[in-house]
This record gives C-alpha cells, structure tokens and sequence, in this order.
C-alpha cells in the first residue's frame, strides 16, 4: 500500500498570522542538523520528488474521483490559502489544488495535537510528568508567509507515515525530537516513527494544564466504553489510509448508514461507502464477489469498521443497529485493500442469517 | 494594585500636623505650610481602615504625609500583582501591620506552559522576610508562584496564628507540604488547593489534620488525584462546625458525600466527587433527600461523571443556586435542558462544550440573571471531533441573558455578524474572552477577518475590562480597540495583527491598560518603543514569538531604567538578535537577583 505523498501548497497567503521571523525557522534547522529533509521514502532532496509526485496523485485522484478535493496536504501553518473552509461542503473545483484532502476541523495547521491522549494509553502519569511534556520548546511554531521558507519546512513535514497508527504523538514536528523534555511515551515513539506534519503549537488552545490532563482522562474513559450501546454518544474512531489524522463520529447522532457515509464524505471528502453501504438497512443483500471487486475497483477508497471480535468488515452489510452495537472502529481503506474483505464480510452476513 | 513611591521615607516619624507634600507625587498640589490637619492619628488610622479597595488605598496614601502614614499603619491586606516589582524589604517596611498577602508571580502565559520551569516567582524569600515582620500573617494568597514543601513547612511552623492558605496554579510542591500546613497549623480556617502543579504521594496529608481542628471553614482539595481517608475526612467535616465551603476531589462517591452533606448544614459551597455508577450503592432514591439539609447552598461545582440517572439527585439544590460549574462534567444538550430547568437564580454558568448549541439555547431560556458564562472546550487538542459550540449558541445564549458581563467562549467557528449580534444584545460586557481555537481563522461564512466582530464589541460595551481576541485579525481590530476601549486594563493578543501600527493603536488609546500579552504577532521593535511612555503605568507587557530583536529591548531598557525588561532565550540557544520572550514590567526592587541564566535582564 503506497500511502500518498503529503505534499506542501507553497502558497505564500496563509491566513494564518503565524508570524514568527524568517530567522527563527532558519535557525531551527541549523541547530537540528539531525534534521535532513527527507520524504518517506528517504531521499535527502525531496523538493523535486514531492512537487512531482503531488501532481501525479492530484491527476489520478481527479480522474477518480469526480473532482473531489484531492491532494492530501497536510502544510505547517501559513502554507494554505486563505480560501480554504473549514466545512468541506463546497466542493469547488477550482480550489482543487488547495482544498485539503482532510479539511480537519477547524482545518488549519497549527492545532495543539492532541498528544494527551498518550499519557492515558497505559501508565497512570504523575502530574509533574506530564507537566514536563507540555513544553514543546518551540513556541514560535508559525511560520512566516515567505513561499520559500513553507517549502522547506513542507520538506519536513512530507513525511508520511507508512504505518499510520492512531497513536496521536506520530504528528509531532521532527524539532520536537531533540527537545529533552519529552515524557517517556513521547520520545519512544518518536524515535520509532517518522515525524508526521502538523505543527504543535505550545500553548493553544490556552487551555490550562489541569483542565488538559483531566481532558486526558475523560477521554481515556470515553474510549474505554466506545462500542457498549447505551445512552449518550458513542463516539469511534474514524482513520484513513495514508492520513496522520484521525477523526470522531458519533454513530448514534446517526439512524441510517446514508447519514453517516455522507457525514464521512463532508470529512474525508474523496472516498465512497460503495453503493452497497446504502442498502444496509434490509442488509441482506449479499453483495455478489464480482459486483463487490467491480465497487472496490470503481472507487478510491470504502468504508470499513472493526467489529467486537477484532475482525473488518465492509460497512453495510448488517441491519444499522446491528452495525453501531458491533462497531468499535472505523477505517477508510483503499479499495485494493478492502478486497481481501470481501469474502470474510460475505461469511459473516451469511451466519448471521 | 500597590502604588509604591520609592521616594517615600516609610520610616519618617509620624507627625501629627500635616508637612508639606514634597515628593509624594509629582503631580500633586503642595499644601500650604501652615494648613493643619484636625484629625489626630489615630482617628485617622481608624476611618482610613473601613477603606478596603486596594485602588481607593493607593489614593488615600497620595494625599499628603499624615494620610499616608495613616494608611500605612491601618493596612491589613497587602495586594502584589506582580511579586517582581516590590520586594518583600520593601513592603515589610511601608506596611508594619498586614495580615493578609495576596501575590502572584509568574506572567499569565505560564499557565499554558510558555514559561520555562525554574522561571522564578519563589515564596520563600517573602516567607523569610515575613516570619520576622509578620509573624501574626493569618492569610496568604498565592497565584502562580513556585512554591516548595520547604515553604510550606516553614510557612506551618513560624507563622503561629496562621488561618488561611490559597494556592492557585502553583508549582513545585507536594502533598508533603500539605502535610506540614495540615499538622501545625492549630487555627487553620482556610485550605484551597486548587489547579495547582502538585506532586500527588497520596492522601495521607488530610489524615493529619488533628483531632482539635475544628476551625476550618474552607476546605477545597478538588484538584487532587488520590484518594483521602474517608473516615478522617468524615470525622473532619463533622468536628468543624463552621464549614461553609467544601469541595472535594473525584475519589469521592455520592455515597459517600451523602454522608458527609448530613454533617455541614451551613454549606454555602460545595463541589461534589464523582457521580460514577459503579461507585453507587444504591438506587437513585436513596439520594432523594440528599441536599434538602443544605439551605445555603449557592455554589456547586465537580459533578464528575455525571449520568443522566444520577445527575437529578441535584436537582433539589439547584433553585437557590447562583454558581454551577460543570466545567467538568460531559453533558449533553438534553441533560443541560433538563438541569438548568431548575436552576432560575443562575448568575455564574461554566460548561463544557458538549452540552453544544442547543445546550447553550437552554442556558438562554433557562437564566436570565445570568452574569456570566464560561464555555470550555471538552476537546481542545482533539481536531478530530466535530463538534463543540458554535456561534449560534453564543447568539443564543445572549438572546435570553441580556444581563451578560463576563464570557469566556470556546469555539471552532465565528462570525462577525454573530458577535455584532451578541454585542448588540449584552451591551455590559466587562470581560469578553473569545477563543477561535483555530489560529487565525477567518469569518466561516464571509471569510473575512474578525475586524469587525471585536470593532462592535468595543464599540458597544463601553465598560469593557478585559479582552481577548482571536481569529484572523487585521490592523483595524487593534484601530478600534485603541479607539474605543477606554476601559479597558487587559489584552490577549495571539496570532493576530499584519504590523507594528497594530500594536501601537493599542498603546496609544487604550488608557486604562495595565496588562498586555501577545503571542505570534508580527509586531516589532517600533511597537515595543511606542509604549516607552506607557509601560511605566502598566503592570507588565509580554510578547512571546513576535518580532522584536535584542537590540530593540535594548533600547528599552535603556529609556527606562525603572522598568525590568527581561528576555527569556530558548534552550535551543537560538539566534541572537531575537528576543523570543520578553517580559516588562515596572518594579522598584530593581532587576531581578533571582534570575535563571535564561532570563537575561537587559
């Protein structure tokens, strides 16, 4: 599975007033000489390899996909163009180029990343810990709107994450790494995956630090009960294939796999459940092999969810109840992978009839 | 806020006629020398002591020598907003007969980590000073100060009469120094732990309040993560008769607190522990009649894990209510609706951003006494959620609750015509605290910048206080704030501005400003110089990640010797002509002797 290459719009009008000093990114790299730009698959000079293959993908994708927004770009504050909207629902074609393949809500860079949630995945932290790891040395994480100085920090942050995992700490900026006062969980994980793009920016939102770690643990609980059918939400997590970033749906905010495909395609807006996710709710239609091969062929990307037994079925193929009391996750998967899928998800509509 | 006159002699003899006033203020009229005061002293001191404002003080000791000395002798509580600019010499000096300190030390900025540990801001060297000039303190107030369990310890041990301890967003202690305060502190009537950077060993600290405490009338350690002894904090609650505020943490279930509520009637505040299911013994019945003891409850706050089941046992509290803080609970909108149908006497509402715009419609038609409103973010660092609150339940909000003065709101979208709308319909504000939690993001809908969302709010709420902006922001949000707010003492600038005239728009009109802090604006040397004339008048300016260079805080610093202009350099031992953190502030202690090797005192 190639992941898409993230590449960066060297668009000089950021909206983003992230105005440090030219020096100050300048700077940042020279004191990390650590730090070669490299893109994912390792070359030290990427500039002419991103620009390329960026506009290979955008070519594909707009075959593909009704021209949909397409390039998957994910730049440092200051790198997209003003028209950018955080709602994905104008889908204007002429701002192809800029529309973000994940318009994260609130779209723009420079979003605190939500690291916290390392802290909750395992060991009870001491305050004092986690205290430590709030200070991201940089707090001049803007950049300034100069197109050069977006490239290059584009550079840094064109590197995808092959095996993209949920963990929330792989979004950190490679210059966090050198900085000493990472926890523990932090500086493992950073050793071990690729930096991915968004900036951290320290201190932003100005949430306080208490409020932050018990925000931490609320979710840590939330998480803890994603999937039991009760009341109130139930959020899971919805991740795509070849995107750091993950998003969250409240499944009972939903009644019909409709809502929820297009509530996923306003987030992620260039894949499609496949016509078989709209007849969930008979859902005994079994989607006959070649029909299924011919959907999965015919579209970038389907849905599919992580059931309570640990297996990924194909969205759709169950009664609507049935899905939100068995799903635990959601993933967007590209169509060539889903294939292998197919016959499982088959098998299992077929016991269950 | 202290007005200090390094040219005072605090050690002059009292005179009992007036002196001419010479150096008190140079722009004070002198009195004629033969003009007599009629009061004696101690009339003076006496009437002078009803006066409890901190402002109103600072201008009585301006008057002439007598008033001043009056003042002097008849203060009790000593307010230091910016523990740098005085030292503890110094007040031990003016005021021989204080009771109560209130400082705070580190800049604001701190609290969302942008200030390096071991900044400074230590106690300890007020409590050294303090245990021989002060030795009968009762109260002390700290807020953002480091402070060690050596402190505390040496607070608990030497100061005899001691009663009451609030720590705010403080750092460097443990539950140990607890201990300390817990076990020596015989007359202890206050102990407010809140929010702070606490090393948390365990529970044990509470156990040490011994069996002839009976005085406390505060206990707050909601803040904390491990469990207390019931038992002890049972037998606590029952010996101290006057309890009105108690707040306790998570550990504690509504079992439990059901035991404790039998024994506090006088309860005026209480923050409850969790509400947590499986915690629970028994049926929500049980809980019927558990606040019908509590008559005086106005405040409530903690509601950790709320159900929908369990949250109503509340319900017989919430008509005499003025303040619920659910900033902790994960309401949604329904269960808001449900809840503040109970609640018509509702002055202070805080939230979480769960409870969304339909929430917020029902916090509108629920409460229209509502002053103030607080709306945080369930999720801030989490761009994955797509929800929260939106500007329409701002509108909302302001719609049904015209009496509005304070807001803090946090949010993913805005737009200009909502907040004209809400300015419109709240013309009191004297806080307005807006966070567009996406840096620089525009107006959703026009795609404009947020101008004129805050033009209408200076331009409409003439008594604004304090402000802080967000969004993408021109020049011409700083034009109408020099412009029209007059009022205002307080101003959070992040991400925001195209140029120094924005900065310098500020500096020249706003008047009244005392505290200004900016992030990530490209703001310069030329604005840092427009405010030579002003810092003086202000407590303190911060600008982190903005444009100003060593050269120009140089500059600075060499106007103006009576302000501190401090730089914090990055560990990354970043380039030198940026100053990255700058720190200014008028002090009359002089630079810093406590200064880390990052603070590099120009």
């Amino acid at each position: 599975m190639t992941p898409p290459l993230l590449g960066v719009e060297g668009d000089g009008q950021g909206n983003v007033s992230l105005m440090t000093s030219a020096s100050t990114m300048e700077s940042i790299f020279q004191k990390n000489p650590g730090l070669t730009e490299r893109n994912y698959m390792g070359l030290s000079d990427c500039s002419s390899v991103d620009s390329s293959v960026v506009s290979g993908i955008s070519e594909v994708k707009r075959n593909n996909l009704n021209l949909r927004a397409t390039e998957l770009r994910l730049g440092l504050p200051g790198s997209q163009s003003p028209e950018r909207d955080a709602d994905v629902d104008n889908a204007s074609s002429e701002s192809l180029d800029e529309k973000p393949l994940f318009p994260l809500l609130p779209s723009k860079d420079g979003i605190c990343l939500g690291s916290q949630k390392t802290f909750v995945s395992g060991n009870k932290r001491g305050f004092s810990d986690t205290i430590d790891e709030g200070k991201w040395m940089f707090s001049s994480s803007g950049t300034d709107s100069d197109a050069s100085k977006t490239s290059v920090q584009g550079k840094i942050s064109a590197v995808a994450q092959p095996n993209m995992t949920k963990d929330a700490t792989s979004k950190m900026m490679p210059q966090e790494q050198s900085h000493g006062t990472f926890g523990t969980n932090l500086n493992k994980v950073n050793a071990s995956n690729p930096p991915a793009s968004k900036a951290q920016v320290v201190g932003w939102p100005p949430v306080r630090s208490f409020r932050k770690n018990i925000l931490a643990t609320n979710s840590k609980a939330n998480d803890e009960v994603d999937g039991k059918p009760g009341p109130g939400a139930l959020f899971v997590k919805v991740s795509m294939d070849g995107a750091p970033y993950l998003r969250k749906v409240d499944l009972r905010s939903y009644t019909a796999y409709q809502q929820l495909s297009s509530a996923l395609e306003k987030m992620f807006s260039c894949f499609t459940i496949g016509q078989c996710g709209s007849q969930g709710a008979p859902g005994r239609e079994s989607l006959s092999e070649s029909k299924l091969r011919d959907l999965l062929h015919g579209s970038e990307y389907v849905l599919t969810y992580e059931d309570k037994d640990g297996d990924w079925m194909l969205v759709g193929d169950v009664p609507w109840d049935m899905f939100i009391g068995s799903c635990k996750r959601l993933k967007i998967m590209k169509g060539s992978d889903a294939i292998g899928l197919a016959p499982r998800a088959m098998e299992k509509s077929k016991t269950r009839n | 806020m202290m007005l200090l006159q390094p040219s005072m002699d605090p050690n002059r003899k009292r005179a009992k006629s007036v002196d001419r006033v010479d150096s008190v203020d140079s722009g004070s009229e002198s009195f004629e020398s033969t003009r007599k005061c009629g009061f004696p002293d101690e009339v003076l001191e006496r009437v002078l002591s009803l006066i409890d404002s901190h402002k109103d003080r600072s201008s009585v000791s301006l008057v002439c020598k007598d008033w001043y000395n009056a003042e002097r002798w008849s203060r009790r509580d000593v307010f230091i907003g910016n523990c740098y600019s005085v030292s503890p010499e110094i007040v031990a000096a003016r005021f021989p007969r204080v009771r109560s300190v209130t400082l705070k030390g580190k800049p604001r900025f701190s609290d969302f980590n942008l200030v390096p540990e071991d900044w400074g801001a230590d106690v300890h060297p007020w409590l050294s000073v303090f245990s021989t000039a002060y030795p009968f303190l009762e109260e002390l107030r700290l807020k953002r100060m480091a402070v060690t369990d050596e402190s505390l310890e040496f607070l608990a041990t030497n100061f005899h009469g001691f009663k009451a301890l609030s720590l705010l967003s403080c750092d460097g202690f443990s539950t140990d120094g607890l201990k300390a305060i817990a076990t020596h502190c015989k007359n202890l009537t206050e102990l407010d732990i809140q929010e702070n950077g606490i090393d948390d060993l365990g529970g044990h600290w509470l156990s040490c309040f011994p069996e002839s405490l009976t005085s406390l009338e505060v206990l707050n350690f909601a803040s904390l993560n491990s469990e207390v002894s019931f038992d002890a904090l049972e037998k606590l609650v029952s010996r101290c008769k006057s309890l009105r505020v108690l707040k306790v943490n998570r550990n504690v279930s509504l079992d439990q607190l059901q035991k404790l509520l039998l024994h506090c009637p006088l309860l005026m505040e209480l923050g409850t522990g969790t509400f947590m299911q499986e915690l629970i013994s028994g049926p929500v019945t049980e809980f019927k009649t558990m606040f019908s003891n509590c008559k005086n409850l106005v405040t409530l706050s903690g509601l950790w894990d709320t159900t929908p089941l369990y949250l109503p046992v509340i319900y017989p509290a919430c008509a005499s209510l003025t303040f619920l803080n659910l900033s902790y609970a994960t309401l949604r909108s329904d269960e808001l609706a449900n809840l503040l149908a109970h609640c018509k006497s509702l002055r202070r509402l805080w939230l979480l951003d769960t409870v969304g715009d339909k929430g917020l419609e029902a916090v509108g038609s629920c409460c229209p006494l509502l002053e103030e409103l607080r709306v945080f973010p369930a999720d801030p660092f989490d761009q994955e959620i797509f929800l929260g609150v939106t500007e329409s339940g701002f509108v909302s909000v302001s719609h049904g609750c015209p009496k509005l003065r304070y807001v803090l709101y946090f949010c993913r979208q805005m737009t200009n015509a909502a907040v004209a709308t809400i300015a419109r319909n709240c013309p009191d504000f004297t806080h307005f605290r807006l966070c567009i939690m996406n840096p620089g993001q525009p107006d959703y809908l026009t795609k404009e910048p947020m101008d004129d969302a805050f033009g209408s709010v200076v331009k409409t709420c003439t008594k604004l206080q304090r402000l802080a902006i967000s969004g993408l922001l021109t020049d011409r949000t700083f034009e109408y704030i020099g412009k029209y707010a007059k009022n205002l003492e307080t101003l959070s600038v992040a991400f925001a501005g195209s140029s120094d005239l924005g900065m310098e728009s500020v500096l020249k009109g706003c008047m009244k400003l005392r505290k200004l802090e900016i992030r990530d604006c490209p703001f310069g040397n030329a604005a840092l110089l427009s405010g030579l004339t002003k810092y003086e008048s202000m407590r303190s300016l911060w600008m982190s990640a903005c444009n100003v260079t060593m050269n120009g805080c140089r500059a600075l610093a060499k106007e103006k010797p009576r302000l501190n202009v401090e730089v914090m350099r990055d560990e990354e031992g970043s380039d030198d002509s940026q100053a990255h953190k700058v720190y200014v502030y008028r002090s009359v202690a002089g630079p810093r002797r406590d200064a880390p090797p990052f603070v590099l005192t120009l």
